[in-house]
């Protein structure tokens, strides 16, 4: 979005509604609406990707060591992750603040 | 110019202008009255007469919902429907609209279950009054043919992108044969060039339709819509001037017939006004002085339109042929009532419903709306809407 929505008068308002600049999901951060996040036990994991399978949100992504992480940015704490992981090296934790 | 007469069944003539529009997708369920519409356009295609896409559904709204699709990605959309179907498709209705996708569809009126009827009245479309459509009133089967070609002019202008429908009365217009004057295809053609989207759904420029609106940004886009509904109205004009200018046949939002002189009006809508013709002449022998009102454009409502055309009356009878049930009786009235309530001066108003169900309306009975309305007025009586035509 060229702008927060809040900014849009109605003249600014694109015919249809149409979004037309695609991936601008990236700019509407909807991280805080979980009320947990999954913290992952690197000792446990085996790096192979089934979280990162499964996320609905695209919200993991693999660090540079190779282990699959959320960017809590996005995560909104389904725990779908964490059910789905073979390990079980995902924990749901609650957020604290 | 325009080729000879011929006679023709009128949902026949509609499917040909959609035909000579030269349609790219047409998605439709079959039901009574606007059966041969469908059946017609689905031979057109199976012939190879028409190059389109038909798509046959398992229900209306999956005929509306199929459109969306293909008007989405920039097919020259049609769609044709009545009654159930209509109420069917009703969630769509308001989807498509707030889209801005310029679908045609015809809507042969027919009355609402129950009882089941599959005749005539003007209950369905009045159920969908408020769905965001451009909504144009046919009276005969010239008419039809005639803005069934307009509406895609119209609703495809880059100004408007807005639904059309086409309100054509059931069986007393769709099934009968009349003669018309059709177009040659030179002329459809320059009228109407194929359509370009100014928003297309394609892999080469990603785009998001129907999108989720935030509390912040849902009422900025229904102002944005109510907006370009309204500012329709202009293109509506310049495009049955130009229609007109093209075959000598004009279109105007309130067409009217013997008002000069007139103190008493009559208003309908549809196919009646043909009749109502009959009755205004055969008060005017006998010295009544009434004249006729059609409302052609019901939506945009043709607020200026309205004002200037009862201009001089004094009693204004409405015939409206739906019910608004437990409120104001008759839904064309009462938005008549509303457009000239801030005028100082208007015309007493009444409003009459008939025609339900496939009721007849005899001339006889326009003429004692007429006469009932006067005495109504002259005893001072205040009736919210009177029911004409039924036995106690």
């Amino acid at each position: 979005m060229a702008k927060p929505m809040e900014k849009y008068g109605w003249r600014d308002i694109p015919i249809g509604c149409v979004v037309d600049e695609p991936g601008n999901a990236r700019e509407y951060k909807t991280g805080d609406w979980k009320s947990q996040k999954p913290v992952v036990d690197t000792a446990k994991c085996i790096q192979c990707g089934v979280c990162w399978v499964f996320c609905p949100d695209a919200a993991i992504y693999k660090n540079q060591e190779g282990y699959y992480l959320a960017n809590l940015d996005y995560c909104k704490g389904c725990g779908i992750c964490a059910r789905e992981c073979w390990t079980g090296c995902i924990k749901m934790v609650e957020e604290e603040k | 110019m325009t080729a000879k007469r011929v006679g023709m069944e009128v949902s026949i003539a509609l499917s040909d202008a959609v035909k000579m529009a030269n349609a790219d997708c047409i998605a439709a369920y079959p039901i009574t009255p606007q059966t041969h519409i469908v059946e017609h356009l689905s031979e057109l295609v199976a012939d190879g007469e028409l190059d389109a896409e038909f798509i046959p559904v398992e229900s209306e709204h999956s005929a509306l919902s199929v459109c969306a699709g293909t008007s989405a990605v920039g097919a020259r959309t049609f769609t044709a429907t009545s009654s159930q179907g209509l109420a069917l498709m009703h969630e769509i209705l308001f989807i498509v609209s707030a889209m801005r996708l310029p679908i045609v569809m015809a809507v042969a009126n027919r009355a609402l279950s129950a009882p089941l009827s599959i005749w005539n009245d003007h209950s369905d479309v009045m159920a969908s009054r408020d769905c965001g459509w451009i909504q144009i009133f046919t009276e005969n089967g010239q008419e039809v043919f005639d803005q069934t070609l307009c509406a895609f002019r119209i609703a495809e202008d880059h100004r408007v992108l807005i639904p059309t429908i086409i309100n054509l009365d059931g069986f007393t217009l769709s099934h009968v044969v009349e003669p018309l004057y059709l177009v040659n295809q030179e002329l459809v053609d320059k009228f109407l060039p194929p359509y370009k989207p100014l928003f297309a759904l394609h892999p080469d420029k990603p785009l998001t339709m129907g999108a989720f609106g935030m509390p912040e940004v849902y009422a900025e886009a229904k102002k944005a819509q109510e907006v370009a509904l309204r500012n329709s109205y202009s293109v509506i004009l310049e495009v049955w001037k130009e229609w007109g200018d093209l075959t000598g046949r004009h279109y105007h939002p309130m067409e009217t017939y013997k008002m000069e002189g007139a103190k008493i009006g009559l208003l309908t809508m549809g196919s009646f006004g043909e009749t109502a013709m009959g009755a205004v002449d055969h008060m005017r022998e006998n010295g009544i002085p009434v004249g006729l009102l059609k409302l052609r454009l019901w939506r945009p409502f043709p607020f200026e339109e309205i004002r200037k055309s009862v201009r001089g009356l004094e009693t204004l009878v409405v015939m409206d042929r739906a019910l608004s049930f437990g409120g104001v009786g008759g839904p064309v009235c009462s938005e008549i009532k509303t457009a000239l309530y801030q005028q100082s001066k208007r015309p007493k108003i009444f409003s009459f419903i008939g025609g339900l169900g496939g009721r007849d309306v005899p001339p006889e009975q326009f003429e004692e709306m007429i006469q009932q309305a006067l005495k109504m007025k002259r005893k001072r009586v205040v009736e919210e809407y009177t029911m004409i035509g039924i036995r106690e």
